[in-house]
Parts: structure tokens; sequence; C-alpha cells
């Protein structure tokens, strides 16, 4: 079973990554490539957020908060303070995955879902900083003269460069995600899922998974801030409030929770969606409210759980055509 | 530092610490008949003061009338947010819960921002805006206003819960769902029940407060997350705890903004709020510990 669903994975993988290497050969032009660019970029915090979402089962309304300030932390290093590139990157995930750990310590004990509201909480106060602190951060404004992201020498200048880098750090976050899942770990959040009281008593240790997941998905987050950074070269407190967490939680949930193939797919279908509806903006809030309850009540494994539900039925049914007289 | 601007704070501190009460006895409703955390109780806030505005200014309504129906009208989509979106989820996970509060939340912000924009508006205060002065500190009439309809309105809900059936029953299905149908009570109608209550606490609270901070489709988020703050202040669950914690936020900020800085006046509330979390779990007044099991 294990190897068989290893083999399954690698082979999504490698579909997956086909399809992202091809989709450049395949849009009608280059303004599309942009837009995919922000759309895997979304695509690698929605990826984290649900190994939260689905596997730790715990919410996380500060994600755009831990996006903004990995993004935030290498913008003001590399520009103001004349970092390298990669150093200021580096310290970007590495201060993330730090807060995300101060907070998860007394917040991921209780019940009822305190994580929600700290990180909720946690990403007003740096939503207020942001604006606030404008001798750092250049205030509601933005703040300008990032460098293009250099690594080992190489600047990647053009959108087809980063498109291909952006889709390589997806695909291998997607290929650790998918590890992780059937790991020590992941089998012990699977059983957290299931019943927290028999995972403690098989010796789970359930706050330690928990915080690990917390912080791994926060880092997943602060990498695709400081990418996102380096190549917008501007940053704006608007692009981090609390209406982008609550946009990537829609992905988690349109997408299908624990799925990480799902988690893709709403990333880039809420990514790319407002480019082809015009009206987008006036019903966006209505449509994510209506996204969330209709997605939990009627269709719980979202659109992953719906396309592998349309595949098995396609299969039972070639299967049956094939064999017409089997009892 | 005067002691007229220290009373200033303090009065300032109490009127906005009890709408915070308010919601997090909201909360505290909800959470203690359902387990569930309702990520829409700061929505009912605004609905209430928005709704009081909209029907003054719309249809002409006086301002008592509006008020009450403003209250009305909020309770009756308490009771229409569980019918069409918490009964029909029954059975999911914990987290799936929230996600739904999640998505009414935002339902709701997204139909009042369609309906009457983004602008800010304000409700009359109810009986004039001349301060009255006292030991040197100025206080709007529709701060006495606030503390005493709060005031009120706990004294009726703690009358309500321990002396009526009614509500013995909504703090049975508390302590045990299973055993409280078994005696007969109706777990469902007090789900809804407890919707509705919540949702009239937290309407309430936002006409009486609407006077003065003024509304926007926006303002719920921040209340929302004021009132759960409270909440796990006083320690979850802990009707008077919650209010009690709502008035200690209220003063903590009002002085953390006229000491410190109003600019990081909500930053200064998350903050104390987070090393409370770290340093004291259950709250000020939890004793024991928060988990349902």
């Amino acid at each position: 079973m294990t190897a068989g669903r290893g083999a399954g994975n690698l082979a999504a993988l490698a579909g997956f990554a086909a399809l992202v290497a091809a989709a450049p050969w395949l849009l009608p032009n280059d303004y599309y490539l942009s837009t995919l660019i922000l759309a895997f970029l979304n695509a690698m915090i929605v990826i984290g957020l649900n190994l939260l979402l689905g596997y730790a089962g715990q919410i996380s309304l500060g994600h755009g908060a831990f996006y903004g300030l990995a993004a935030y932390t290498t913008a003001v290093l590399t520009a103001a303070h004349g970092w390298p590139v990669g150093a200021g990157c580096a310290a970007g995930v590495a201060l993330t995955a730090a807060v995300a750990y101060l907070i998860s310590i007394p917040t991921l004990k209780l019940a009822g879902n305190s994580l929600a509201m700290a990180t909720l909480g946690f990403g007003l106060i740096v939503h207020i900083v942001f604006n606030e602190a404008i001798a750092i951060t250049g205030g509601p404004s933005g703040f300008v003269g990032i460098p293009r992201l250099a690594l080992f020498g190489r600047v990647f200048e053009s959108d087809l460069e980063y498109y291909f880098l952006v889709g390589g750090v997806l695909v291998l976050l997607a290929w650790a995600a998918l590890n992780l899942i059937d790991s020590r770990v992941g089998r012990a959040m699977r059983a957290i899922h299931t019943s927290e009281r028999a995972a403690e008593a098989v010796g789970i240790d359930i706050t330690g998974a928990k915080r690990f997941i917390f912080v791994l998905s926060a880092a997943y987050a602060g990498l695709a801030g400081v990418l996102y950074a380096h190549y917008l070269c501007f940053v704006a407190p608007s692009s981090f409030g609390f209406h982008f967490s609550v946009t990537l939680i829609v992905m988690v949930v349109l997408g299908g929770m624990a799925s990480v193939w799902g988690a893709v797919a709403g990333a880039v279908f809420l990514t790319v969606l407002p480019e082809f509806l015009r009206a987008f903006e006036d019903v966006e809030t209505l449509l994510y409210g209506a996204i969330l309850v209709l997605c939990v009540v009627f269709v719980p494994q979202g659109i992953a759980g719906g396309a592998s539900r349309l595949g098995r039925a396609l299969l039972a049914r070639l299967g049956a055509a094939r064999r017409p007289h089997a009892p | 530092m005067d002691t007229a601007s220290l009373l200033q704070y303090l009065v300032s501190g109490l009127t906005v610490g009890s709408t915070y009460g308010l919601t997090a006895l909201g909360f505290t409703i909800i959470f203690n008949t359902t387990g569930i955390i309702n990520f829409a109780q700061g929505e009912f806030v605004m609905l209430g003061g928005m709704l009081a505005v909209i029907l003054g200014q719309a249809l002409g309504l006086p301002l008592v009338p509006a008020v009450l129906g403003a209250v009305a009208l909020t309770t009756l989509a308490g009771g229409l947010v569980e019918r069409l979106a918490i009964r029909p989820a029954r059975g999911a996970s914990p987290i799936q819960l929230v996600i739904v509060t999640i998505g009414v939340s935002i339902l709701i912000r997204g139909l009042v921002m369609l309906l009457w924009g983004k602008d800010t508006f304000a409700l009359p205060h109810f009986s004039g805006m001349r301060p009255i002065l006292f030991a040197g500190a100025a206080m709007l009439p529709q701060s006495l206003w606030v503390l005493a309809v709060t005031l009120t309105l706990l004294a009726a809900l703690r009358a309500f819960f321990t002396a009526t059936i009614h509500g013995k029953a909504m703090l049975a299905c508390s302590h045990d769902p299973g055993a409280a149908a078994l005696v007969g009570v109706n777990v469902r109608r007090m789900v809804l029940a407890s919707f509705m209550l919540s949702a009239l606490v937290g309407a309430v609270g936002g006409v009486i407060l609407a006077p003065l901070t003024m509304t926007a489709y926006d303002v719920g988020i921040l209340l929302g997350l004021k009132g759960f703050a409270a909440c796990i202040l006083g320690g979850l669950g802990n009707p008077f705890g919650a209010a009690a914690g709502g008035l200690i936020l209220g003063v903590l900020e009002a002085f953390g903004a006229g000491l410190v800085s109003s600019a990081y006046k909500d930053a200064i509330t998350f903050i104390i709020l987070l090393a409370l979390l770290f340093a004291r779990p259950t709250g000020l007044f939890g004793a024991r510990s928060a988990d349902r099991v």
C-alpha cells in the first residue's frame, strides 16, 4: 500500500512538473506568465496551510502576515542594509518560522481553536506595524527598490526564468509535503485527526506534532513571501492583510482539505479567476463566504475529492464496460 | 499624569469595554451550548449598528423603533445562520464548523457591503451629546447608556440562566448534550436559541456603541476579535468572566492608547492577550481547563 502510494505520488509529481514546464508554451501571452507566478506563490502557501488545516486540524488566520513578514524582512535587509539576496531570504524564512514557534507555545495547548484567534490577532498586529512603522517599512504606500532575486551569482531577470524557478520550488515543496504526509509525523497527524485521546494513549506527542506542522506551514508561507518580494521588487501592507489570509483559507477549502494537489488546484483557480471575472471585486467577499459555507456543507473534500470521485466513477464504468457479463 | 486624564481613560475604557464584554458574552453563549467558536459574532455586533442606521436613514424610523428593529432583525439573522449554515453542517468536524462560521462572517460582511457600500455611518446619540463633567473628566451621556444597558443585560441573562427553565435547559446542553436530551431537553432547539440569544446580545452591544464609534460594514472583524480576547482573558466558557474580561480589556486599551501610543492601540491589546495566554492559559477567572470533551 505504502509503496504503491509512493509510486503514485512520484507519478503525480512527474506529471505536475511536466505540466509546469510546458505551461509557458501553452499561454497566449506573457501577462499570463506573471499571473501564473503569483498563482504558484499562493499555491506554496496553501500547500503549507493545508498541512495545518487538513492534517493538524488547526486553522491559521495569519498566514497572510507570515507571508508579509518574510517579504518585508528580506526587503528591508537587502534594500536598506545591503545584505546579499540569499542571506535576506534565509533571514526572512527563519524569522517567520521563529515567530510561528513563539505563537504556538501558548495557543496550541488550548482547546476551541485559540490558534485561529491568536493568528488573527497576530496578523492584525503585523498589519498595523507595516502601516505605522513608516521609517522602516515605508508605511501604507509600500517599500520600493527591492533587488531582483540573485542566487549563486545568477540574477533571475526575465519572467520566464523566474517562472521556472518558482515552478521548480513549488514542485519541490509539493514533494516534501507528500513525503511528510506518509512519514511518521504524517501518520501521527492522521491518528490525532481520528482520535486525540487514542493518539495520546499510544504515545504520540500531540502538541509537538501540531507545533511542527504549524511552524513548517509558516515557513512555506515565508518562502513564498521572499520569492514574492524579490519578484515584484515592491511590497505594500495591503497585500498581506486579513483579507489575504481568508483568501488562503478559501483556496484550501475549495481545493480540498488534506490534499496537496487540491491545494495547488484551489490556489491556481482562485488566483486566475479574478483575471476573467470583471465584476469580481464587488462580489469577491460574498463569493468567498459562500464557497466556504457551501464547500463544507456539500463537498467537504473540495475540488480534489470531487475529481477523485469522478475518476473512480469513470474507472468503475470502464471496468463494467469491459466485463459486461460479470455477475 | 493628572487624575482627570486618568479618570477620562477609565471612563472611555469602561464604555468600549462594555461592548467587548457583550461580544464576549455572545461567544460564550454559543460556545457553552454547542462547543463552537462563532467567528461571525463580530458581524452580529456590526449588524446591530448598521441596521439601526439603515432603518433610521432609509425608512425614516425614529431612533427607538430603529434600534429595537435592528436588534430584532439581528436576532432573526442569528437564527437564520443556525438554520442555513450550522444545522446543515451537523456532523462536521470542529475545524469544519470553524470554517463555516468564518464563511458566514465574510458572507454577512460581503452582503452588507454590496447593499449599503463601504461608507462609515453614524447613529445619533440616544440622549444628546452634551458632556457630563465629573471631577475634571468629561463623559458623554451615551457612555452612561452603554454602561446601564450592559449591566441590565448582564443581570437579565443571569436571571435567565439561573431562574428560568429555558436558561437551565441551555446550561444543561453545555454540560452534556446527550444527557440533556435524555431528560427531555430539545437540544436542537437550544442550539437555535443560543444563536439567536447571542445575536441579540451582540446586536445590543452594536447599537449602543454605534453613536460613539461610528459603524461600517467591516467593524465586525476587530470587535469580534476583541470580544474573543475578552473571553480568553476571562476564561473561555465563563459568561461573567467574559464580561469582566471585556471591561478589563477596554480599560487596558484606553490606558495603552492614552499613555503609550494610539496608533498601536490594537497591537497593545493583542500583545497583552498573547502574553496572558502564555502566562495563564485558562484566563484570569478560569480555574478549570477550557477543554471540552
